[in-house]
């Protein structure tokens, strides 16, 4: 009789104590869960992280160029930024953009010449809300190399501009906030979101001020150039906001600034409006 | 031509009763469905980064199929020893080559026809856009690719020495003319003399899979590929399949069966 119920006595025993470990590490282990996705990537990979990062970030471009894109062995002819994807207000530069994308010479060769009817040979650029289709790569490189403040700036300009999700724009910016602090690139494009979707003009004052005191920050530590650029846009955006606000001497004294510090394209024409803008303040008063 | 027949629908029979396509087709549908589920931005019209990842399974999933099943055909039958009531029926060297041949191409072409049903249909159901002419062009080029490398796989089972080897070899090279094929010609002009002309002759010398390639034209929605192109291409994998074929055939028929 005992030896018949002593194996279900120890299996019950067995049970037991496996119920009782079960929720005494169940809490461990799901923590350790969590902190193992998060971290998942970066122990798989490790620093190759960016290398893949950059690797899709290159792959959004090619979708960008619907297919026509060099190879490695155009390497000249890729693009050295992603400021042709978006940045610029007035759309992003076709004509700078068609320039550097002749990369495709005269064929050398027969095999060459017939090859091209099986690829895309004509430079284009996704429109009509096609640009949606680069977002997938945005978002994988984005996860791989969190500190690539590009991935965030490109995708919300599409998301706000042409996709009409400043929300998701907004959210994806706040994640690359979280992960580049002092990032006036993520700043300014929040800015943008702030201003032309939600039209919070306080708000979007606030953060094009916090931009550009991250970029007074970069003095010394980044290419003159880029940030010579974003002193423009940071100023110039400011400048626009306080005219709209009809605080025309501020705006005239943001588009000094840009004048001072030698980052506008064409001076002249920002004198004219400074003059234009100072007529205004004093009529106002 | 009826035992060529006959003997290329032995092979097709083998390939459904084997269970590697159903593998891989499963694998590719499952992959691309749990890709697909994916949400980017609460956008549900993004599509086509669905269509490259599927598009490159059905392509890893081809080569699989046609280099696993081209591979064995000939050393298995003579492992077997079956190739000797195969020979004795009497059936030729040369139908033997051609049937085995027939038999894997059709068997690809099958396996592409249930590949692209599938793309077009989870395609379709996400943008509800149906290209069927641009999947036509693209399933020919890739049924016409799968040809050549067919016929390079018969023949390259027929010096190697085990269907491995064979599969492996014919792996990477097919893997390096679609990756470099196109630009073989560049990196010759790099190359100091007389380096330049050995790697140019090679880029003439081999079959330009790449061309067949027309995954991207399909990805990124671009217009349908000159028929005449389309023409030129299938007379090139023609003559590379023709070529593949007699090779095996000359080295076939002085083979010792039972070494």
């Amino acid at each position: 009789m005992r030896s018949k119920t002593l194996p279900y006595l120890v299996l019950l025993l067995l049970l037991a104590i496996d119920f009782s470990l079960a929720t005494l590490l169940e809490p461990t282990a799901s923590d350790w869960g969590r902190r193992a996705g998060a971290d998942l990537l970066a122990v798989l990979l490790g620093d190759a992280r960016r290398i893949f990062a950059s690797h899709f970030f290159i792959k959004a471009d090619v979708y960008f160029h619907a297919g026509y894109y060099p190879s490695i062995f155009d390497l000249e002819a890729r693009p050295k930024d992603s400021s042709h994807m978006a940045g610029d207000d007035d759309g992003h530069d076709e004509e700078r953009c068609e320039k550097n994308m002749q990369f495709m010479g005269r064929p050398t060769d027969w095999i060459e010449r017939f090859g091209r009817n099986f690829f895309a040979t004509q430079h284009e650029h996704l429109s009509g809300g096609r640009e949606r289709e680069i977002l997938p790569w945005l978002r994988v490189s984005a996860s791989l190399d969190p500190h690539r403040v590009d991935t965030y700036t490109v995708a919300a300009y599409w998301l706000r501009r042409t996709l009409g999700k400043p929300n998701e724009a907004e959210a994806f910016l706040r994640e690359g906030l979280r992960a580049n602090p002092d990032s006036y690139e993520i700043l300014y494009e929040l800015g943008c979101v702030y201003y032309e979707s939600y039209k919070d003009v306080a708000r979007a004052r606030n953060i094009w001020q916090l931009a550009f005191e991250k970029l007074e920050l970069q003095k010394g530590k980044k290419d003159e150039d880029e940030l010579a650029k974003f002193y423009h846009d940071i100023l110039l955006r400011l400048a626009r906001l306080e005219e709209d606000q009809g605080n025309y001497a501020l705006a005239a004294d943001y588009l000094e600034q840009i004048i001072n510090r030698d980052v506008a394209p064409n001076p002249d024409v920002l004198r004219q409006q400074i003059i234009e803008l100072r007529q205004k303040a004093a009529s106002k008063k | 031509m009826n035992k060529v027949v006959a003997l290329a629908g032995v092979v097709i029979k083998e390939l459904y009763r084997r269970k590697d396509v159903y593998v891989l087709f499963v694998l590719t549908a499952l992959i691309t469905l749990v890709i697909g589920s994916a949400k980017f931005f609460n956008d549900p019209k993004i599509v086509r980064y669905l269509v490259e990842i599927c598009l490159l399974l059905i392509w890893v999933s081809a080569i699989v199929i046609a280099v696993g099943t081209a591979a064995r055909q000939i050393p298995a039958e003579c492992e077997n020893r079956t190739i000797f009531p195969l020979l004795a029926k009497p059936v030729t060297r040369g139908q033997v080559i051609v049937g085995k041949f027939l038999g894997c191409w059709l068997a690809c072409g099958i396996t592409l026809v249930a590949f692209y049903l599938f793309l077009a249909i989870v395609r379709g159901s996400r943008e509800q856009y149906w290209p069927l002419l641009h999947y036509f062009q693209a399933l020919w080029l890739q049924w016409m690719c799968l040809g050549v490398i067919v016929a390079m796989v018969l023949f390259g089972s027929l010096i190697f020495s085990a269907p491995s080897a064979n599969a492996t070899i014919c792996v990477i090279v097919i893997v390096g003319i679609l990756l470099l094929g196109r630009h073989l010609n560049v990196v010759a002009f790099r190359q100091p003399k007389p380096l330049d002309l050995i790697v140019y002759s090679i880029y003439f010398f081999i079959p330009h899979l790449e061309w067949y390639d027309v995954r991207d034209m399909l990805v990124h929605d671009q217009p349908l590929i000159n028929w005449l192109a389309i023409l030129g291409a299938t007379i090139y994998a023609a003559v590379y399949t023709a070529t593949f074929l007699l090779l095996a055939w000359l080295r076939f028929r002085r083979k010792p069966l039972n070494a």
